[in-house]
């Protein structure tokens, strides 16, 4: 405990950064991807028209009995296989995430959108607003409100989640902190400062959330 | 105009609607009323095809709502529905509330849509508050929003459902002073709704409906001074000893 | 795509032995886990609502640190860095004596993290029964005890039934996390028969089909127990 080595950590301040920069990178166009993804499955699964609410009710079950690991595992395999030709690890591991965390963000929005009162489509066909248009106008701005903090939430999730592509090696802040434990033999400095600085980015979005939740009770 | 002939519409095995015929003339004001339960919302959400029907057919201004062939949207846009809960846009303004359709349907250009909503605000006397959110409003005033977005898409006729039943009582007549306003400038009105004030006022027919079932339909004098059935004197008795 | 099928190969000996012994260690660190994370969780979350100013706090700390550190970076550290900063005799006999470290510290490690995630639930199960029984409870007489024993927890366990079956799905999925210290459960086993057959589709697929049938099972014990302990007519503010 006493010999405590910081320097270490100093020393590879650049090549920790540069992981660091992977992993929010990463987490940033996986939420953009998974919402969009998660949107248009969460519209299917309340469509009404049997073939596509089947179809995104048995994708969106069958994501969420796997583990993480295993998803990326699967498209580690399959994507190159289906291409016919590598495309480099971190394509492979965004494509796992977006189709992973849609799962997940289609179910979030689907609740709300259905948190939305009926009355409010009524009032949209009312006036001879066409499906998409009260999508588009009434229900999807108002669901979207109602669900920025715990869309924050599963954000800050899928920010820790990010740390599993150190099964497949791909140079995250996780895998960089780890090659730096191993190399230069100081796991306790390493792990330590990468579960701090973990900590100060999830506790950070933690507070914002909370903050957002305030806002909208307010 | 609007024409309702022999419909029913069951939840389940639940019926909810029993072979209901009526009519709305061009130009005439017909108030649904009855027990709770007794169907009439459901009725005047058939009219605009917010709810499907399982039997029976519906004709407003020639188009047969009942047919699945019918663009329903189309319909909607010429028939201005007012809602028990208001129903305003939460997330938009008033003024964004009574353009939106006006530019989104009727494609109107934004200059065109505002001048129309500004003056139909300015009629229900809420132009200063024309830039705030419904939320801010109080329940009397959501409402008067409410049937100027109707009104703004030009309808031919305006369908009420229990317009006033979720207003605190103080605010009950300045939505009724607008529905008597509008009605005496003519338009085509169905409302459902327990203010029998307001029926005996301006509609030209009672329409008692009680179980799914129209059990009468009256004009609004004969409905008041003479009612028929057992069960309208019971509702009667009930509604107005208070 | 080119790609030879085998299916065949799952039922050769040896990787089906592979198969069974992961979905065994699976199961072991999940529900160990479980009941860890039951144990802690519980008392947390009561923890977390209580009046006392000072076991509050504590209990908030607790969530806050295990459900903002990555569960990947908690096992790193119970498996490298705490033998590492414990007193030098103990340090020795983690590492040299305790008997399977990885599973040990797998059960440890996800147990605890899934225990702030179980708090969380209990304190919103208690938070939703609302302010009102509790005033009618202390109105009544009833000391914080038994305010808890007798109203809060009844009512919030019904409640948080549904969030908590999908917590005990979470713990067999997170389970699989416990290759990365060595541990050889179901997710790793089907890779590592995908390494030593160059058969994935298959490897993975059965991984697959075993992790939905585990959660298709927990669903239906959960909608049992739903259904058993619901209260009539009552709908919480969850």
């Amino acid at each position: 405990m006493s010999d405590f080595d910081l320097s270490v950590i100093a020393d590879n301040l650049p090549f920790l950064w540069q992981g660091l920069q992977l992993s929010l990178f990463l987490t940033l166009l996986a939420i953009v991807g998974g919402i969009i993804l998660g949107t248009v499955l969460a519209l299917m699964r309340l469509s009404g028209f049997a073939p596509l609410s089947l179809f995104a009710a048995a994708y969106v079950n069958l994501i969420r009995s796997v583990p993480l690991i295993l998803v990326i595992f699967w498209f580690y395999f399959l994507v190159p296989l289906a291409l016919g030709r590598p495309i480099g690890g971190f394509y492979s591991a965004l494509i796992a995430f977006v189709m992973f965390e849609a799962a997940y963000y289609s179910e979030i929005i689907r609740a709300g959108i259905q948190s939305i009162r009926k009355g409010q489509v009524h009032a949209g066909q009312a006036t001879g607003l066409s499906y998409w248009q009260i999508q588009r106008y009434v229900v999807l701005p108002q669901a979207f409100r109602n669900m920025i903090p715990i869309l924050v939430t599963q954000g800050i999730i899928l920010f820790q989640d990010t740390s599993l592509v150190f099964v497949v090696s791909l140079r995250d802040f996780m895998t960089v902190s780890s090659i730096v434990a191993r190399t230069e033999g100081r796991l306790a400095e390493m792990y330590v400062f990468a579960a701090l600085v973990y900590f100060v980015i999830c506790f950070a979005g933690s507070l914002l959330v909370r903050h957002l939740q305030k806002a909208k009770t307010a | 105009m609007i024409t309702i002939t022999d419909i029913s519409k069951w939840y389940g095995s639940f019926q909810v609607l029993a072979d209901c015929t009526t009519a709305v003339e061009k130009g005439e004001v017909v108030v649904v009323c009855g027990p709770s339960g007794s169907g009439k919302s459901t009725l005047i959400k058939c009219v605009n095809g917010l709810e499907p029907v399982q039997k029976g057919s519906i004709n407003v201004e020639g188009i047969e709502v009942t047919d699945k062939s019918t663009n329903l949207t189309k319909l909607r846009a010429r028939i201005g529905m007012v809602f028990q809960h208001f129903e305003l846009y939460p997330h938009m303004s008033v003024r964004e509330n009574l353009c939106l359709a006006q530019e989104k349907v009727l494609r109107r250009s934004r200059d065109e849509a505002n001048a129309k909503a500004e003056a139909l605000i300015d009629r229900v006397g809420l132009l200063p508050h024309i830039e705030k959110h419904p939320g801010q409003l109080s329940g009397g005033q959501q409402q008067r929003v409410a049937i100027s977005r109707a009104l703004a898409m030009d309808p031919i006729a305006m369908l009420f459902d229990e317009p006033t039943s979720a207003l605190d009582p103080e605010m009950i007549n300045e939505v009724l002073d607008v529905m008597v306003e509008l009605a005496q400038d003519g338009m085509t009105m169905m409302v459902v709704t327990h203010e029998m004030g307001f029926a005996r006022k301006v509609a030209d027919r009672v329409v008692f409906m009680d179980d799914g079932r129209i059990v009468e339909d009256r004009v609004t004098d004969q409905f008041f001074d003479h009612p028929e059935s057992e069960r309208a004197q019971d509702f009667l008795g009930k509604i107005l000893n208070h | 795509m080119n790609y030879n099928w085998n299916w065949s190969v799952l039922f050769e000996e040896e990787y089906l032995g592979w198969l069974i012994s992961g979905v065994g260690w699976t199961f072991a660190v999940a529900l160990v886990a479980w009941v860890l994370a039951l144990a802690v969780g519980v008392l947390v979350g009561v923890g977390r609502t209580l009046p006392s100013k000072p076991v509050a706090f504590i209990c908030t700390a607790y969530v806050e640190l295990f459900r903002n550190v990555p569960l990947l970076v908690q096992l790193f550290l119970w498996y490298f860095v705490v033998p590492e900063i414990v007193p030098d005799d103990m340090g020795r006999w983690l590492k040299r004596d305790l008997p399977n470290p990885e599973y040990v510290t797998a059960v440890i490690g996800l147990g605890l993290y899934t225990a702030s995630r179980v708090a969380e639930q209990v304190r919103a199960g208690i938070n939703a029964v609302g302010s009102g029984l509790t005033n009618a409870a202390y109105a009544n007489g009833f000391s914080t005890a038994q305010t808890y024993r007798y109203v809060l927890l009844p009512i919030s366990f019904r409640l948080i039934v549904p969030p908590m079956t999908s917590e005990f799905l979470t713990i067999f999925k997170n389970s699989s996390l416990a290759l990365t210290i060595g541990l050889l459960e179901l997710t790793a086993q089907s890779q590592q028969i995908a390494e030593y057959t160059f058969q994935g589709f298959e490897a993975f697929t059965a991984a697959t089909v075993i992790y939905v049938v585990i959660a298709l099972g927990a669903t239906l014990i959960a909608q049992l127990l739903e259904k058993h302990t619901r209260i009539p007519g009552f709908v919480g503010k969850a």
